[in-house]
């Protein structure tokens, strides 16, 4: 079946390669009657998908629902496939800036564009944006952030150790910073890619 | 005690004579794998992490590569490494992994036709041709490997991708300003609705339930007026018998109380089970 594939790699080697299908006619246990149903598939590059893919396929899946404009292909299925293919830190969203590149390259219609941005709160207070594994290791608190490119609003927010509501505030306030040199990137990918058309 | 190495194949893109790929990308994944260390004294055996001692190669003898043959038309014509339009339409397939060193490893033959003594030899002699090509280039790409990571390059699998093409695109990292980023951080608090109250004092009934809040009043025996007065009536009358529904199977508890501090434990009974029942609140027919 025809797919779109996209490869994403973020800063430090992290690579995701992302594949999306659809919409496509779905099975009847799980078409939906008046939105197309989102599935996400998250392949670890070592072993079989254990309990930590299926939460972050939830959190994608989510997030891309959020965006998808389901209404317009009822009854169909969307599946995204995410096939890590090396972790160096960072690697919820490398998968988000692929879904979202996914989902653009296939000119599935969507309400904004996302992308996602992780930030490492060190034990003495800094930020740390696009953490590598190492930093991430010795970090107090791992957020990541969804954030959509219409008025940089929140789509999803995952944490991992504790930090104020202030630190987290202030993580947030960063990571809207940094998505403009990520929108830029997607509009200059999607530019050269259509400029011989 | 022995060491179990797990090879995950994973394919990205199907477009023909997945065979051969996979047995390239899993020979080069060993022969590229490093190994913790580990010293053994007698009964006593270390494992050193990488950061103590540098990881050490696997032994690999040899490496056996995969050539696949497609025939069509019960024999006439022969494919080397088929692609996936071709693989749907052939007859017959003829898998042959060699070595280097000109020894067959595998020969492997399926399908509908019957193949004579000469071609699988003459198959077997593009395998070894075949086969020399790869194992060198298997080489270089390995030996470069090593040269990037020594001298400190850069390697890893995104160096790997071709970035010259029209659909890919390269942006170095970039410095992102997070110069006034507290500032905006507090305004937002501050602009922000307080949280709603947390009921944050737990009441521990028994090793396993516990209580936050108070909830809705319990609505269960609301009675008519009419039965009220009934009831009101009769309670005067069997005041000892309503006391002995309070409690079942517990020794001493204590009422619950409404209190602002330390979780209460109220019963450190033995018993399993503990029901509390509002004592004389509960209507009571005993007619």
């Amino acid at each position: 079946p025809p797919c779109s594939p996209v490869l994403s790699v973020c800063p430090g080697d992290t690579s995701v390669l992302a594949g999306l299908y659809g919409p496509a006619e779905a099975k009847i246990s799980k078409e939906l009657p008046d939105r197309a149903a989102l599935e996400v598939l998250l392949r670890p590059k070592v072993g079989l998908p254990g309990v930590l893919e299926r939460s972050r396929e939830q959190l994608l899946r989510q997030t891309c629902e959020a965006v998808v404009l389901g209404v317009l292909h009822p009854r169909t299925a969307i599946s995204l496939v995410l096939q890590v293919l090396s972790d160096a830190g960072s690697l919820l969203s490398c998968c988000l800036n692929a879904a979202c590149m996914a989902l653009l390259d296939a000119g599935l219609p969507l309400t904004a564009l996302f992308c996602g941005v992780t930030c490492a709160l060190q034990p003495d207070g800094t930020i740390l944006l696009d953490p590598t594994a190492r930093q991430e290791q010795e970090a107090r608190a791992i957020l990541t952030f969804a954030i959509a490119s219409s008025e940089k609003k929140v789509l999803m927010a995952t944490t991992k150790g504790s930090c104020s509501v202030e630190e987290m505030q202030q993580c947030l306030a960063a990571a809207q910073r940094a998505t403009d040199t990520i929108f830029q990137f997607y509009r200059d990918s999607v530019r050269r890619r259509y400029s011989k058309c | 005690q022995v060491w179990q190495i797990r090879l995950d194949i994973h394919l990205l893109n199907h477009d023909g004579n997945i065979t051969d790929a996979a047995s390239i990308a899993g020979i080069v994944a060993l022969c590229h794998f490093r190994r913790p260390d580990v010293s053994v004294q007698g009964e006593e055996v270390t494992v050193y992490s990488p950061e103590e001692r540098d990881p050490v190669p696997l032994s690999i003898h040899h490496m056996p590569i995969c050539v696949s043959f497609a025939f069509f038309h019960q024999g006439t014509y022969l494919l080397v490494d088929p692609t996936e339009r071709e693989e749907r339409v052939m007859d017959g397939l003829l898998v042959i992994a060699m070595n280097k060193h000109h020894e067959i490893c595998t020969i492997q033959s399926s399908g509908v036709v019957m193949l004579l003594q000469d071609q699988i030899l003459r198959c077997s002699k593009i395998t070894a041709v075949k086969v020399a090509e790869i194992t060198e280039l298997i080489q270089k790409a390995l030996e470069n490997d090593q040269k990037a990571r020594k001298e400190g390059g850069k390697f890893g699998f995104a160096e790997s991708i071709p970035n010259q093409r029209i659909t890919a695109f390269k942006m170095e990292s970039a410095a992102v300003d997070t110069n006034d980023v507290e500032q905006q951080a507090e305004e937002i608090i501050a602009k922000a609705d307080p949280p709603s109250e947390v009921f944050a004092n737990p009441v521990l009934h028994t090793p396993g339930t516990a209580q936050i809040g108070e909830g809705v009043e319990s609505s269960w025996g609301d009675l008519e007026e009419s039965e009220k007065e009934e009831a009101a009536e009769e309670e005067g009358e069997s005041e000892a018998a309503a006391l002995e529904c309070e409690k079942v199977e517990t020794e001493d508890t204590s009422t619950m109380r409404e209190t602002k501090s330390e979780p209460i434990v109220l019963s450190d009974s033995e018993e399993e089970e503990v029901v509390i029942l509002e004592p004389q609140e509960l209507p009571r027919k005993t007619r």
